[in-house]
């Protein structure tokens, strides 16, 4: 009996022969987009239009959306953001119909209704490194539709700074005898630096416009306040003085931006600097230039780049992973390796419930993961030891017992107690319970695991909640930092008062910090103009950041 | 606008504050706060015009635990809200305490 | 680091603006003359209208000021708001202080109590002239987060002299106004370069319309303030001729370009595209031979 081997080379090369066919080369001309499509795609096929948290492939998603459903349909994506309007509707229009995902963003809502109506059949939600790891298990594109800055002829590609989630996709795909469509702003004689080699690539399109990037991680100093102020300066002095947490990442929210720009001051004169801080792994955000440039931070790795950094990170080889062409390639897939592996991560949250599990689920939106879930958790693989880890470890009370001496990643949720127009972060029960209902999930799509977090900082004081032994005790210390809120006042006063005098609760006070002393007059730049100024002219903010 | 009231006390005499003290602007997320001086048998009396209804127990503990800790008698605290949430409330009252003297 | 004059509230711009000690508010928080119209519509008061006003002394020298608070509705003017600078205006027409400081932080009339503001502008207009005829120099100060615009800012030309800062803006329809009338392909609000370099400081310092670009600091705002008090501009027909032939002029020669870049360009601005990142300094040495000039 003669088996088969060889189905999907054979299948990719009666698709290659259909373009050819049509009098398709490698090279496709941007009109010719539709007939590329009806000769690579088949009905139940899965694929992925390069969807990153920055990056798109704007023209290629807007093509796809356009196919007719009686020839293609039951498409299944697999795609790691559905940010554009054009993802979702492939589903409306009954083009796709299958979904495997990791965020959804501002479409969130929009997703919510398209499940309700039964135009999306969710597979699952992931986050980034699960999505990632299985287009090498069983969620291989057949088609990957991705977005890169340039090509040449032979279809060599680069991908400028936000190389981001583009060489997995490739990979996954060209590996396993799927098909490859790159979408370009230009076509040149030679690619600055190779970032997918030319034989892992089927077709490049020109598009009529260059792909859309947003600047997702630019957060104005001039917007953070004196609470945000207040509760970096705890997270400094509380968190990573004494554990000196020198390799950490940081989530992107104001409340982190906020501890960025008080290393040049507050840090600084805590006398912390080349014990705290020294490698990061997070976006280009811009406003970690002045500690980057102040000598605070010395390597960054990124999961993608930022509008307007290109220059800056380019003009600083030694503190991020630029290529022989200068410019800086980021990948989200190591990015996420290196911060699990990383000794802190720092993020903040909408909902916190008494156990301290975390969720950004709210009623009626579907907004998934991305990648704090891989960052917010301890990593039990890990074997290398480091002071932070080992000291984590000593301290984390271990209600199941054993003898063994373990290490502990340190997993801090930076919360206000109450968000904008009084709603309050700290819930008795996350919203996340309601998704699950009313989406028939398995879980609740809890974004980080109370048992994973050491420490819950709010502006009332930090818990460190590694440190209780028991589950009763841990929700005290949770109450014990929830201020006002219906959870806060819920709180036992005299077993908080006991888990602060075991330091288990701190206060401002009990940090030597005087909240009054809180103000914006501590970060190293109250506005973008003056992030500007710290880079030496190399930042270039997107116009709509600017007031000059 | 929600309007609402609270006393609490009576504190011990003390020194009272000569000029009124205001602190914080009437802005999204913020509040002023006007402190002055009035004759209320040693109670410090706060009344408070919210644009977000609902928070009366809110307001009555962190004001609580605001007043315990300062004890200031006759005080009359006038507050114009634009929904602060607890954090500015708590901060803005510190920020008039220490004007005060109380702090 | 300390926080510049762009992020401080109306009474610590005063605090900090006038000599230490010297301010005295008129009709301050105590007084509660709040708005008549704010609470029926179910939004917060302001116990001071959102404006403080007072006397103090700046470098020694008496002055009456205005500060518009840039948080309370965006600085801004309601009936009690505008009675209170009209009074500040009318009061030092009276008593004939050194000069009269208007520390303007406001997107024009509050669109709540529309009318009273409308009817309150014309009167701080008035109130205007009445102290320059009777010899106070009116210095406007426009730097603050709101700009200056609206019929304020039609007010602000008509002071003596107006200092900015290249984070101030002046203007009379703002970038939102001006995308939602005439099209996003007239004017893009979002495209805060273009709303700085069509009303920001800058801009107006080059056409003229600003005496004084400094940076965000109370002392540099002060040193640029300080020495127009006791000196009034004329106030009369050959003054007010001159001025409309200098805007006759302005309009003739640059009419017709389509961004104020051309505007820069043609008044021999070596290298336009760099002028938003020149600093304040280096941006008056280069800017200040150049510029347009209403008494050229």
């Amino acid at each position: 009996m003669d088996r088969i081997w060889n189905r999907g080379e054979r299948d990719r090369a009666a698709r290659m022969a259909r373009a050819r066919a049509a009098g398709l080369g490698r090279i496709v001309e941007a009109s010719r987009i539709g007939e590329l499509l009806a000769a690579v795609l088949v009905p139940g096929d899965r694929i992925c239009i390069e969807g990153n948290n920055q990056k798109h492939a704007d023209f290629l998603a807007a093509s796809l959306a356009k196919l007719d459903p009686a020839v293609i349909h039951d498409l299944h994506v697999v795609q790691s953001n559905l940010a554009l309007p054009a993802h979702l509707d492939l589903f409306e229009r009954g083009i796709a119909k299958r979904l495997d995902f990791c965020y959804s963003g501002d479409q969130g809502v929009r997703m919510a209704r398209l499940v309700k109506e039964g135009r999306i059949e969710i597979g699952a939600i992931h986050t980034y490194l699960e999505l990632y790891s299985r287009y090498f298990v069983d969620l291989t594109p057949r088609v990957a539709f991705v977005a890169a800055h340039s090509a040449d002829r032979e279809g060599n590609l680069y991908t400028g700074p936000n190389t981001e989630d583009t060489p997995a996709v490739v990979e996954g795909t060209a590996f396993k005898s799927g098909i490859v469509v790159a979408q370009v702003n230009e076509l040149v004689d030679r690619v600055p630096r190779v970032d997918v080699p030319a034989d892992w690539v089927s077709f490049v399109v020109k598009a009529p416009k260059p792909h859309y990037i947003e600047p997702i991680f630019t957060r104005d100093p001039a917007n953070i306040t004196e609470i945000q102020v207040l509760m970096a300066m705890m997270v400094v002095k509380g968190i990573y003085a004494p554990y000196e947490v020198a390799r950490l990442n940081h989530g992107i929210g104001f409340d982190t931006a906020a501890i960025e720009l008080i290393l040049p001051t507050y840090a600084e004169s805590l006398g912390l600097k080349g014990r705290i801080c020294r490698y990061m792994t997070v976006n280009p955000c811009p406003t970690l230039i002045p500690a980057i440039e102040s000598g605070w931070v010395e390597g960054i790795h990124c999961a993608g780049s930022e509008l307007g950094m290109e220059a800056y990170t380019a003009a600083r080889p030694d503190v991020f992973f630029n290529g022989p062409d200068g410019s800086m390639r980021s990948n989200r897939v190591f990015c996420q390796l290196a911060g699990h592996y990383a000794d802190l991560f720092i993020g903040s949250t909408l909902q916190v419930d008494p156990e301290g599990n975390s969720s950004t689920a709210t009623a009626n939106r579907i907004a998934g993961f991305g990648g704090a879930p891989n960052f917010g958790s301890d990593s039990r693989g890990r074997r290398h030891v480091s002071k932070p880890w080992l000291m984590a470890g000593r301290e984390a009370a271990r209600p199941g017992g054993g003898t063994m001496p373990r290490g502990r990643k340190l997993v801090v949720q930076m919360v206000e107690t109450y968000r904008e127009k009084m709603q309050p972060t700290f819930v008795e029960k996350l919203d996340a319970w309601k998704l699950m209902d009313e989406f028939g999930l398995d879980l609740p799509p809890v974004m980080v695991y109370g048992d994973d977090v050491t420490h819950l900082v709010t502006e009332e004081g930090i818990a460190h909640l590694h440190r209780c032994a028991t589950v009763a005790e841990r929700e005290q210390a949770v109450r014990g930092v929830a201020g006002y809120t219906p959870v806060g006042l819920a709180r036992d006063r005299a077993a908080v008062e006991g888990l602060r005098d075991r330091g288990i609760v701190q206060r401002p006070a009990d940090l030597g910090i005087d909240p009054r002393l809180a103000t914006r007059d501590l970060l190293a730049a109250r506005s973008i103009k003056d992030l500007v100024r710290w880079s030496g002219g190399l930042y270039d903010p997107p116009k709509r950041f600017r007031n000059w | 606008m929600e309007h609402l009231v609270f006393e609490f006390g009576p504190y011990p005499e003390r020194p009272r504050p000569a000029a009124a003290v205001i602190v914080g602007v009437v802005g999204s997320g913020n509040l002023e706060a006007l402190c002055e001086s009035a004759p209320l048998g040693g109670r410090l009396r706060v009344e408070v015009s919210s644009s977000v209804h609902g928070f009366g127990n809110t307001w009555k503990a962190v004001l609580g635990d605001f007043a315990d800790r300062v004890r200031l008698p006759d005080l009359l605290i006038t507050i114009n809200d634009a929904g602060a949430t607890p954090a500015v409330v708590g901060l803005r009252l510190a920020q008039a305490a220490a004007e005060l003297g109380a702090a | 680091m300390s926080a510049g004059y762009l992020e401080a509230t109306a009474r610590q711009r005063v605090a900090r603006f006038f000599d230490a000690g010297s301010v005295h508010e008129w009709l301050g928080p105590s007084a509660r003359v709040t708005s008549p119209h704010l609470a029926a519509l179910g939004m917060p008061a302001a116990f001071d209208d959102g404006v403080a006003t007072g006397r103090a002394t700046l470098a020694g020298r008496p002055v009456y000021f205005a500060a518009q608070e840039p948080e309370f509705m965006g600085g801004a003017v309601g009936e009690v708001h505008g009675a209170k600078l009209t009074g500040v205006l009318l009061r030092a027409a009276r008593d004939r202080p050194d000069g009269v400081v208007l520390l303007l932080d406001t997107g024009g009339v509050r669109l709540h109590e529309a009318n009273a503001g409308l009817v309150a502008i014309a009167e701080i207009q008035r109130a205007v002239f009445e102290a320059r005829l009777a010899g106070v120099p009116v210095v406007a100060v426009c730097a603050g987060s709101n700009g200056c615009y609206g019929g304020i800012g039609i007010v602000a030309r008509g002071c003596d002299r107006i200092v900015m800062t290249e984070e101030g803006r002046l203007s009379v329809s703002g970038p939102e106004v001006i995308e939602a009338h005439r099209g996003v392909e007239e004017f893009d609000a979002r495209d805060r370069a273009l709303v700085w370099r069509t009303m920001g400081g800058k801009h107006r310092y080059l056409l003229g319309e600003a005496d004084a670009l400094v940076e965000d600091r109370f002392e540099a705002l002060r040193e640029a303030v300080v020495p127009y008090l006791g000196h009034a501009r004329p106030l009369d027909l050959d003054s007010v001729r001159a001025e409309h032939e200098a805007l006759g002029r302005r309009l003739a020669r640059f009419g017709e370009a389509p961004d104020s870049l051309d505007i820069w360009s043609a008044l021999g601005v070596a290298d336009p595209a760099r002028v938003p990142m020149l600093e304040p300094g280096p941006f008056v040495e280069m800017a200040a031979p150049l510029r347009e000039r209403a008494d050229a």
